[in-house]
């Protein structure tokens, strides 16, 4: 009984100590905030993901020609519309290369 | 040590609540810290709880018969083995397990996935409000650390479970079942913290298919439990808590086909949060029926008090995950749709209906003592027929799609496209087909349609292998770099050769009985089986007879059997006899001549029952196949990981 309490004592004591260690270690940090991404980051990153899509689709769309699975009717077809995805995602993510390429066009 | 074992139990609980409370105020208002502290607690549930699971197993080595949970599931004779196997062969042992998992799973989860702090801070409430749960069980309602005067001898051990599968079977089948609490968590974490991205996909993909993983290989091997320990011959029986284990199996299936449609579509995004919660849910309710006892079944404990509570819980975790996913609903809206109903997604989709099907009309099927006691006051329950009219309704076709997805193309599929990929399946369908009619195997229409299909399916996989080795130049680089795609066609193979089993040791069994004489012979399906002699000898805890049966087939002696009965003069509820069959694996056939000694009477004649059942092996290969499909589709990637990595890198998680 008196070994279980002792055991007992050592293991909550322990375990105070790990769950207090944030406090201990920074009692009083700079900032205290989580981490939140901002709707800028959030945008990004759902730019970041298409842009990530549109690679995989294109990729997916080589593979399953080279096995058979879409004839070179249907891949003509297909790359097209997956090429302008893939290169409006990289443009969204490059705001800077966009404006520039925008800037060459309209000079045209 | 009960006190230790109580107090560590108790420590748990209250980290947890710590865990639930804090966290969810840390995640609420932003507070750095109080989430770390909140994860720290967390962590240090999993010491708290090996402590008292560690008593447990210590009273179970030692036979200490003052805890009330040893002197009720073993007794001094049963072997070292089986006694720490009790640890789940009682309510509260295995409430104790799940929580040991679950702390194991939600510990290990939180320290991997730490710097990903705006998702995690929103997880450890979620997973810590399931481990309170389970603390406050065994706490406050059901606990393995009750003491009582020691008697001179526990009640003993249940014979059926006094099985190798039973060391092995629960514990995967609970890895499984809480596995499936981790995707829930950061499922239900993202909608919490408003997170529409992808990130709790990834995070979790590993962890999903390890419990779907587990949760299948503790099914495959509670069905090899059952054909060589419970001796009526079969490997599933519908049971209720069966059916509870495959249910969210199926649903965390249909998960992990639909959430490849979100990776790569950007769609689906309701309905994965759905199946994801499905799985929780189901995996909930299968704990709920095998501890309950509310319906009766071969695994049910007698009725307990936990039916109330963890009813209770199953209502609140369904209406805050309909609820959370109702709130979100604006958030989770796809902008693309479905191009044509000829595509790879399309196929996706038909196999989560199918699979969602299934699972609901199986829950159905379980439910339904439950429903009709409760509306007509009579218990009434669903036989074999209705879960086998549904397994061919809804199975059958799952086959065919399994082999038609992936001869399909991603977006849109043409009809030359299509013409061309399917032409070498269908010819193998159809030469199947006509072989088997050819051959005599008409018989049995599921069984015909089961192998035409497989063929179709075995057919479209070596395609796939053939055709993209050709493409990627070799077998190694093609798998190497398409990991999941081509691990999951190797499980796709294992799901073929556990369907020819079935069909095979379904539709094509052959029984016989008869009573015999020493010298006697029973002709079955070609074999010969010549009754010899019979004795008993004696157990560790038991005495077993056995006869010595010869298998002979055409004059050739193929082996020597020995099914009998062992008797156990202490299990719980008094002394119990069980089955002991004896099985033939047959190389040639891959099926087993399957014997069992139905009843011996003191004449020395033997009821003898034998069963041949065709291809029924290849259910049990199936699982190694699947256990290896499974490790290539979790095999790290290192491009992909890079890829990702970069991914997340400049955006707080």
């Amino acid at each position: 009984m008196t070994l279980a309490l002792v055991l007992g004592a050592l293991l909550a004591l322990g375990a105070v100590v790990f769950v207090a260690r944030p406090f201990l270690r920074e009692p009083a940090p700079p900032s205290d905030r989580l981490d939140e991404p901002g709707e800028l980051e959030r945008r990004r990153l759902e730019l970041v993901e298409e842009r990530d899509r549109a690679l995989a689709a294109l990729k997916e769309l080589e593979f399953d020609h080279r096995t058979g699975k879409v004839t070179d009717t249907d891949y003509r077809e297909q790359i097209g519309p997956l090429r302008r995805r893939a290169a409006a995602a990289l443009r969204a993510l490059e705001p800077r290369a966009e404006a520039r390429h925008e800037r060459i066009a309209s000079r045209r | 040590m009960a006190p230790l074992g109580r107090a560590a139990l108790l420590l748990s609980f209250g980290l947890v609540v710590y865990a639930l409370v804090a966290g969810s105020l840390a995640a609420w208002q932003r507070k750095r810290r109080l989430a770390v502290s909140a994860q720290n607690a967390l962590i240090a549930s999993l010491g708290s709880t090996i402590v008292a699971a560690g008593v447990l197993w210590a009273a179970l080595a030692r036979s200490d018969f003052s805890f009330a949970y040893v002197a009720d599931h073993i007794s001094r004779h049963v072997p070292l083995g089986y006694r720490l196997s009790a640890f789940w062969g009682g309510q509260e042992g295995s409430l104790l397990l799940w929580l040991l998992i679950l702390s194991g799973y939600a510990a290990l989860a939180v320290w991997l996935n730490r710097r990903t702090r705006e998702l995690i801070a929103w997880v450890v409430p979620v997973l810590a409000g399931v481990a309170t749960f389970f603390t406050f069980m065994l706490c406050f309602v059901s606990s393995p650390f009750d003491v009582q005067p020691a008697p001179a001898d526990g009640a003993g051990m249940v014979p059926s479970l006094q099985n190798p599968y039973m060391l092995a079977h629960p514990p995967l089948l609970y890895l499984g079942y809480v596995g499936l609490t981790i995707p829930f968590a950061f499922a239900m974490g993202a909608l919490l913290a408003k997170r529409t991205d992808e990130r709790w996909i990834v995070l979790t993909r590993r962890w999903t298919l390890s419990a779907w993983t587990f949760l299948g290989v503790g099914q495959l091997l509670g069905a090899h439990w059952a054909y060589v320990e419970i001796g009526w011959g079969g490997y599933y029986a519908w049971d209720p808590v069966e059916n509870a284990a495959l249910m969210p199996w199926l649903a965390a299936t249909a998960f992990l086909h639909s959430v490849m449609i979100q990776e790569k579509r950007g769609m689906l995004k309701v309905w994965n949060m759905v199946l994801v919660g499905l799985a929780f849910l189901l995996s909930l309710f299968g704990t709920f029926l095998t501890r309950s006892g509310v319906i009766n079944s071969i695994h049910s404990f007698s009725q307990s008090p936990i039916g109330g509570w963890f009813l209770g819980f199953i209502v609140i975790c369904t209406v805050f995950t309909v609820g959370l996913i109702y709130l979100r609903l604006p958030l989770l809206r796809a902008r693309t749709r479905l191009e044509s109903l000829v595509s790879r997604e399309a196929t996706f989709l038909y196999n989560n209906l199918l699979l969602v099907a299934f699972c609901l009309t199986i829950l159905w099927g379980v439910m339904y003592p439950l429903l009709s006691q409760a509306v007509k006051g009579e218990a009434r329950s669903v036989s074999k027929p209705y879960y086998n009219f549904f397994l061919h309704s809804f199975g059958l076709p799952l086959l065919l799609l399994m082999g038609i997805g992936p001869l399909v193309a991603w977006r849109r599929a043409s009809v030359r496209a299509l013409g061309k990929t399917f032409l070498v399946p269908l010819a193998a369908a159809v030469v199947t087909g006509g072989v088997l009619i050819g051959a005599g195997f008409g018989s049995s229409l599921p069984g015909l349609l089961a192998y035409t299909f497989a063929a179709f399916v075995g057919a479209s996989i070596l395609l796939e292998f053939w055709r993209g080795t050709r493409a990627a130049g070799s077998l190694v680089r093609l798998v190497s770099r398409n990991r999941r795609r081509y691990g999951g066609y190797l499980v796709h193979a294992a799901v073929l050769m556990l369907a020819i089993g079935i069909a095979g040791s379904s539709a094509y069994q052959t029984v016989r009985e008869r009573g015999l004489q020493p010298g006697q012979s029973l002709e079955i399906a070609g074999y010969s089986l010549t009754y010899e002699s019979i004795g008993a000898t004696k157990g560790a805890n038991s005495v077993n007879t056995r006869a010595v049966v010869d298998v002979t087939r055409g004059g050739s002696h193929l082996a020597t059997l020995h099914p009998g009965k062992n008797f156990y003069p202490v299990a719980p509820g008094g002394p119990q006899t069980s089955n002991e069959v004896s099985i033939y694996h047959d190389p040639r056939s891959l099926g087993d001549v399957f014997v069992i000694a139905d009843q011996i009477d003191k004449n020395g004649t033997l009821y003898l029952k034998a069963l041949v059942k065709p291809l029924v092996n290849l259910i049990w290969a199936a699982g190694f196949l699947f256990v290896f499909g499974s490790l290539v589709a979790l095999w790290p990637d290192a491009v992909e990981q890079r890829r990702l990595a970069e991914r997340y890198a400049a955006v707080p998680a």
